[in-house]
């Protein structure tokens, strides 16, 4: 995983709540066995006007001009703001691939789905929890504003609107740490194998039945 | 001591380290492994050349890209070559690690949350997760299970691990006695509607009351299965005798001394008296209806005799004008009965109604019956071969392809149509399945949350209609 740097982004506003898992990425893509590729199909049904299939062309496939993320103006966004329960439904992890193979590194929302949060910080995508009146300011803001940015400062845990006003977000240091610093999380718990090891041993006397394999 | 919940119990058990900052380093006892969430797990295996920590707690089983018509050619029956691959790659993926597969063609293949059940590989006690966010479904036994993303497979299978935050503890009691013809999906679609499908975000939800109390162990796998379309990665029910009995003789749950040293410690699996809830929800079980869910979300469900709603009547803009979308795409107007929706498809099966009992309840509705001609394709899919096996037994089989419906071979089907079951665009389906999301049964698919009674009767009449009048 990449680590994560402070930076400046367009940001593309997604105003429903409850999206789910299979509008960000539709099923019929999740018969990869890969990791990477997802972006071109991200949003795929609100995106184009045709059913997408994983061999398509996507470039070749007639656009829907109304959905956001096809307009000129949020080209190039790497911050996507978002409602209620971003996220819901299942836990595919083509998700977050999906939006970060697309350019997205940080998506803010009042509340997400819980699977997909804890996987967002599996591939360095921020979910960051902003409260409901602050958003609904942020959707104004960038409605009305054409090239909105965002700065996003993770260390410092903060964002600063372009008017240089600093809004407080706030990440659990763990996942912090493991974001600012790329660390696969594997590696940090194999740190621990005496505690697995012994925790193990435990088990084995209390719980036998869960070790007769 | 303290009292703790359900849920308190089952983590405390499974703490191995407690970090300063919330998180903890927790215990998983078993993992559930379908083609569609593992190939990339397994592949970061192979790349950091690591092995898998336990092999013998992990149990494969392809069900995604399944068909469900002919299998007679095994993997070679899947015609889509994508779908194709990503089962082979389960198969070889399982081989070189060890790790046991139900494949295709073996009886005991199926669903991953119907048949960790049925072969008793989830046991009451242990923490069980599956790439699935389904995976809640395994509460029903008393285990703490949900679902992970692909990177959190990767972690159980190199560490036995997953690195987590407590979550926090709802209780949602439902007292009194249901009305015949109601079950257990009418039960959770009434919980999400009154809840909202965010309302357990954050929260382990625990079943209690009298109607969980009365519940067969497959309804509360329904109830259970249906926690996360609450926002809830896990969903509870505290074991009893009915719990024990389930599980008692089936081929991975313990045998001789082991099982009554474990009869002995699950019965500490109930929430303690004065336990406290920090969110605690309290429904009269005599009133719920049959629910049709008429939305895009399971949250937007209303009883049988109820009608879509109308965004103008909403207060808020952001709910409005997720109705409002909800009626474009389902192609209804505001404000009609539900029971003038028209039925084109009918699906029964999926992870949350596929069981016997399922198939029981649909046949005793559609015994004698037939399936209008209004409907183009009626389907049912048993969660597992045993399932199947046992219907036919049974003579379920019969009633339902007399009726008019194909009787197909175990999968996840027409729930999520990543196999050749999708529904077509435009065509409205009384479906037993989870979700309603847009294009989730095919692109363009509208999708009505339903029992499996309710998908029955549905599929005589030609549009939805209140169960309680065929029975």
């Amino acid at each position: 995983m990449d680590k994560f740097v402070k930076m400046t982004a367009l940001v593309a506003p997604m105003d429903r709540a409850n999206v789910d898992t299979d509008a960000i990425i539709p099923k019929q893509f999740l018969k990869s066995i890969k990791r990477s590729g997802f972006g071109p199909n991200l949003f795929d049904e609100w995106r184009y006007e045709d059913v997408g299939e994983p061999d398509a062309d996507n470039s070749k496939r007639p656009l829907r001009k109304d959905f956001v993320l096809n307009q000129e103006r949020y080209q190039g966004a790497k911050v996507l703001l978002a409602r209620e329960n971003f996220g819901c439904g299942s836990s595919r992890e083509h998700a977050p691939w999906a939006l970060k193979d697309y350019g997205f590194d940080v998506v803010i929302a009042p509340s997400f789905a819980d699977i997909f949060f804890n996987n967002c910080f599996k591939n360095g995508i921020i979910p960051m929890v902003l409260d409901e009146a602050t958003i609904d300011g942020l959707f104004q803001e960038v409605f009305v504003t054409e090239g909105y940015q965002l700065t996003v400062d993770l260390e410092n845990q903060q964002i600063v609107k372009p008017n240089g006003e600093v809004i407080p977000f706030e990440v659990d240091s763990f996942r912090r740490h493991c974001l600012l610093n790329g660390l696969d999380d594997i590696g940090l718990t194999l740190q621990h194998e005496a505690d697995i090891k012994a925790y193990e041993e435990k088990r084995k006397q209390q719980t036998p039945w869960l070790f007769a394999g | 001591m303290s009292a703790k919940t359900l849920y308190d119990k089952l983590w405390d058990a499974h703490v191995v380290r407690q970090e300063e900052d919330g998180t903890a380093l927790i215990y998983i006892d078993r993992q559930l492994l379908h083609e569609v969430t593992s190939p990339q797990a397994f592949e970061g295996l192979r790349l950091a050349n690591r092995k898998p920590w336990r092999i013998d707690t992990n149990l494969a089983t392809p069900d995604h890209n399944v068909p469900t018509t002919d299998l007679t050619g095994g993997v070679a029956s899947i015609k889509d070559p994508v779908s194709r691959i990503q089962v082979e790659t389960l198969g070889m993926n399982a081989r070189e690690f060890g790790i046991t597969e139900f494949a295709m063609g073996d009886i005991r293949q199926g669903i991953v949350h119907v048949v960790g059940p049925e072969e008793g590989a989830t046991l009451p006690g242990m923490t069980l997760v599956c790439g699935d966010s389904h995976t809640a479904t395994h509460g029903a036994l008393g285990a703490l299970a949900h679902g992970v993303g692909t990177s959190e497979v990767e972690h159980v299978l190199a560490t036995q691990c997953l690195i987590q935050k407590k979550m926090k503890n709802m209780l949602i009691t439902v007292n009194g006695k249901l009305q015949p013809g109601v079950g257990p999906k009418d039960v959770v679609l009434a919980i999400i509607g009154k809840i909202g499908t965010a309302g357990g975000n954050g929260h382990a939800i625990e079943f209690g009351g009298q109607v969980f109390r009365d519940m067969s162990i497959e309804g509360r796998m329904t109830v259970c299965n249906m926690a996360i379309e609450a926002g809830a990665r896990v969903g509870l029910v505290a074991v009893d005798d009915k719990t024990i009995d389930y599980v008692e003789g089936r081929p991975f749950a313990p045998k001789g001394d082991e099982w009554d040293a474990a009869v002995v410690a699950w019965q500490d699996l109930k929430s303690d008296e004065d336990a406290h809830f920090d969110t605690v929800v309290e429904m009269d079980g005599s009133v719920i209806e049959p629910q049709v869910s008429w939305g895009t979300s399971p949250e937007m469900v209303v009883d049988i005799n109820g009608h879509v709603p109308n965004p103008a009547k909403e207060a808020d803009s952001v709910k409005a004008g997720g109705i409002e979308r909800a009626l474009k795409y389902m192609g209804l107007e505001a404000d009609i009965p539900v029971k003038d929706i028209p039925v084109d498809y009918v699906f029964i099966g999926s992870c949350t109604n596929s069981r016997i009992e399922d198939f029981r309840a649909a046949a005793a509705v559609l015994k004698g019956r037939k399936v209008s001609d209004k409907v183009e394709q009626a389907l049912a899919v048993p969660g597992s071969g045993l399932v199947k096996q046992q219907a036919e037994q049974e003579g379920l089989d019969k009633i339902f392809i007399e009726a008019g419906f194909e009787w197909r071979n175990p999968g996840c089907s027409m729930c999520l149509a990543m196999n050749a079951d999708k529904l077509p665009t435009g065509k409205h389906c009384a479906s037993t399945s989870n979700r309603n999301f847009e294009g989730r049964q095919g692109a363009g698919g509208r999708t009505h949350l339903v029992s499996p009674e309710m998908a029955a009767a549905a599929a005589v009449a030609g549009h939805f209609v209140d169960v309680r009048d065929y029975l």
